[in-house]
């Protein structure tokens, strides 16, 4: 426990330790951060497909007859397109507007596939220079809980895009569905990686705010602190009528925001991009609320909006966050338990990780591309059997009828991989036998004395 | 139906076809699901040896119903053919009696599947529990099931369920794997799966026991009783 659980003796202990201006509390900062990412969706595989040589990600992927690429359009239309047209104008009317973003390089990969007028959207945004975008892997994967090599190596491929894309190198990592714990942030640390953003979790917090900065117990990584209430007040409740506080204005939102005053630096605002136009739909009235909301906190003269790099260059961490269980940004529980609590779920991602090595001395491309896609974190919680405590969300994001499907259909995939893995090795052992015969015969004949 | 009060039904399914083909107007029709008995399966005494050791360690996948049409066995036996071209030492054991026995038999030859079948007969109690407990997965191939009792009977063994969409115990359960009576394909495919992924087989007994004990006589007579006193009051 910190000197944050008493505020009197957080304030004087802080304060002790100033050694930045902004450390003296005043009204927080406000840094609004968006998670963009789109898996690719396994296309229907039964029993029969296996070592057909059907591509994984191809073809009609849900029970609705779509396929990845229908799937992307769509949310283009309702979301993507309707929200970046919203973001430039509020950047080109208010000087003081910023926005962080993380961009999952899958969704990257599928925006230049099909949607190339949404990447020119984002370029646009990034371009201003007031939009920040985080690191993150390039899979969306959990590959931290496996293999920290390839983990290292998908967030690597990722700022290889960042770079190639939009001329940026991220020093704010966002990992996969928020997920941290004090090893994350170690390993994100030694790849450069300054900062961190995750969740304010109650039971890692004990009492304290997350509007804080805080730092790992290492020392080595900062981190900042999703307020999912705030947050979750726009992403999860904006539109739901049994809410006591529908319909959510900007003026009770900005209340709300203001009230934090003295008691924080940084209010961190996360959601999931698809909050704007396809999580809340447009008659919400969601696209009115994001048009009004920075300005409406920017007419309180010491409201501010900040970056996540900012906020760690600025603000001193008040205290140490250490979190020895993984937190999460997702259900109530804010764990693991989405992508791993059944025995199909712990099972399949094992499956995944141990034909690493195998896969990966293969050298093809194709094969490790297709193997890296199986472990995007979707896949996995697509098995999810939890529906009964939070049933909607997850029905909602599955393109399958049950976990079941999910797993099978994934098993499936997994399999056909597998027996193209194999038949690699297998022809690498035969090719070695027979090199080893014919030099075994040379041998006998003098042959080789020969030469 | 069309002189009742008011009209009982033991599924959506089922309220769906009285609508629809009786013409009975909604709001007369109630749903109130079965419920199933599972003491009527505790072993009294030692239960008969039914099947060998050796059998029992094979996959197995079990057809328990009445030998009819509706049932759907035909649609079992050619999902078994499919299944055996990838599992050639799996086992299909068909339990109950009926009409179509001399066809199924017929049929069985026809696919060449023969030795990969066995006709139990009619069974029931110890014996039925017995296979319930020794199957991989359960069959429901009914190409329309009011409701589907054994089902029910069958999660309560823990054994993973397969049932067609077309029956009223896909609408009344979420830890089954459901698919269409007519594609025998996936059918083959749920079947394969079961047999092959443990952690599949593990995560649906473990659920669909759980949700089968929801399913009580109790709960259903209470639901009844209420209706008798909305109507008759």
């Amino acid at each position: 426990m910190g000197s944050g659980s008493n505020p009197s003796r957080s304030f004087i202990s802080s304060f002790l330790i100033v050694n930045k201006v902004s450390d003296i509390p005043f009204m927080p900062a406000i840094t609004l951060y968006l998670k963009v990412h789109q898996p690719y969706r396994l296309r229907k595989m039964s029993v029969f497909d296996i070592g057909t040589g059907l591509p994984y990600f191809e073809g009609v992927c849900t029970s609705y007859d779509e396929t990845n690429a229908s799937i992307l359009k769509k949310v283009a239309r309702k979301s993507y397109l309707p929200t970046n047209n919203v973001l430039l104008n509020l950047l080109q009317q208010h000087k003081d507007f910023k926005i962080s973003m993380s961009l999952s390089g899958l969704f990257i990969e599928q925006l230049r596939a099909h949607a190339p007028e949404v990447l020119t959207s984002f370029k646009k945004l990034v371009k201003t220079g007031r939009v920040e975008l985080l690191g993150e892997t390039y899979y969306h994967s959990l590959a931290f809980l496996r293999s920290p090599d390839e983990f290292r190596t998908q967030v690597k491929m990722q700022e290889r895009v960042l770079q190639r894309t939009f001329g940026v190198k991220p020093t704010i990592f966002s990992n996969t569905e928020a997920a941290y714990n004090n090893y994350v942030g170690d390993l994100v640390s030694s790849l450069g990686y300054k900062g961190i953003i995750t969740e304010g979790a109650d039971r890692v917090l004990h009492g304290r705010t997350p509007n804080h900065v805080y730092q790992s117990p290492s020392r080595r990584m900062t981190i900042l602190l999703k307020n999912y209430k705030l947050s979750d007040d726009v992403a999860f409740r904006f539109s739901e009528k049994k809410w006591k506080e529908y319909p959510l204005t900007v003026d009770t939102y900005v209340s709300w925001i203001n009230r934090i005053n003295g008691s924080g630096e940084v209010v961190n605002l996360c959601m999931d991009y698809e909050t704007f136009g396809e999580h809340q739909w447009e008659d919400s009235g969601i696209f009115a609320f994001l048009r009004h909301l920075p300005g409406k906190l920017l007419e309180h003269p010491d409201n501010r909006f900040t970056l996540p790099s900012e906020s760690v260059a600025q603000f001193s961490p008040r205290d140490v966050l250490d979190v020895p269980d993984y937190i999460t940004w997702a259900d109530t529980e804010r764990d693991l338990s989405a992508w791993q609590e059944n025995a199909m779920q712990k099972q399949s991602f094992d499956y995944v990780y141990k034909l690493e090595q195998d896969v990966l001395a293969t050298k093809d491309e194709q094969l490790i591309d297709d193997w890296r896609r199986l472990q995007t974190s979707d896949h996995f919680y697509y098995m999810c059997t939890k529906w009964f405590e939070d049933g909607d969300v997850h029905k909602y994001f599955n393109p399958y009828e049950s976990p079941y499907e999910a797993f099978i259909n994934f098993m499936n995939a997994y399999h056909d991989l597998k027996i193209r893995v194999d038949s690699y090795h297998d022809s690498q052992h035969q090719y070695a036998l027979k090199a080893s015969a014919q030099l075994a015969a040379m041998m006998k004949t003098g042959a080789l004395e020969a030469r | 139906m069309q002189g009742a009060d008011h009209v009982i039904a033991n599924s959506i399914f089922t309220k769906e076809k009285i609508v629809k083909q009786y013409g009975i107007p909604a709001d007369r029709v109630s749903v109130v699901y079965n419920g199933f008995e599972s003491s009527i399966f505790d072993s009294h005494g030692t239960p008969r040896a039914f099947l060998s050791d050796s059998l029992k360690s094979k996959k197995i996948a079990l057809f328990v119903g009445r030998l009819s049409m509706h049932k759907g066995p035909d649609w079992f036996l050619q999902a078994a053919k499919l299944v055996l071209e990838k599992e050639p030492d799996s086992l299909f054991i068909v339990a109950g009696t009926g009409e179509m026995k001399y066809r199924l038999v017929e049929l069985v030859a026809e696919l060449g599947i023969a030795d990969r079948v066995l006709f139990a007969g009619f069974v029931r109690g110890d014996l039925l529990a017995q296979l319930y407990s020794f199957s991989s997965v359960y069959v429901m191939p009914s190409v329309s099931e009011p409701f589907g009792i054994a089902a029910l009977e069958a999660m309560h063994y823990g054994t993973p369920v397969i049932v067609t969409k077309q029956s009223g115990i896909a609408e009344a359960t979420r830890h089954v794997l459901k698919v269409d009576f007519w594609d025998t394909y996936e059918l083959a495919s749920k079947i394969l799966a079961a047999f092959r992924y443990a952690p599949l087989h593990e995560t649906l007994a473990a659920n669909g026991f759980k949700e089968a004990q929801q399913f009580t006589w109790d709960q259903a007579a209470t639901q009844v009783a209420a209706l008798y006193h909305r109507f008759s009051s």
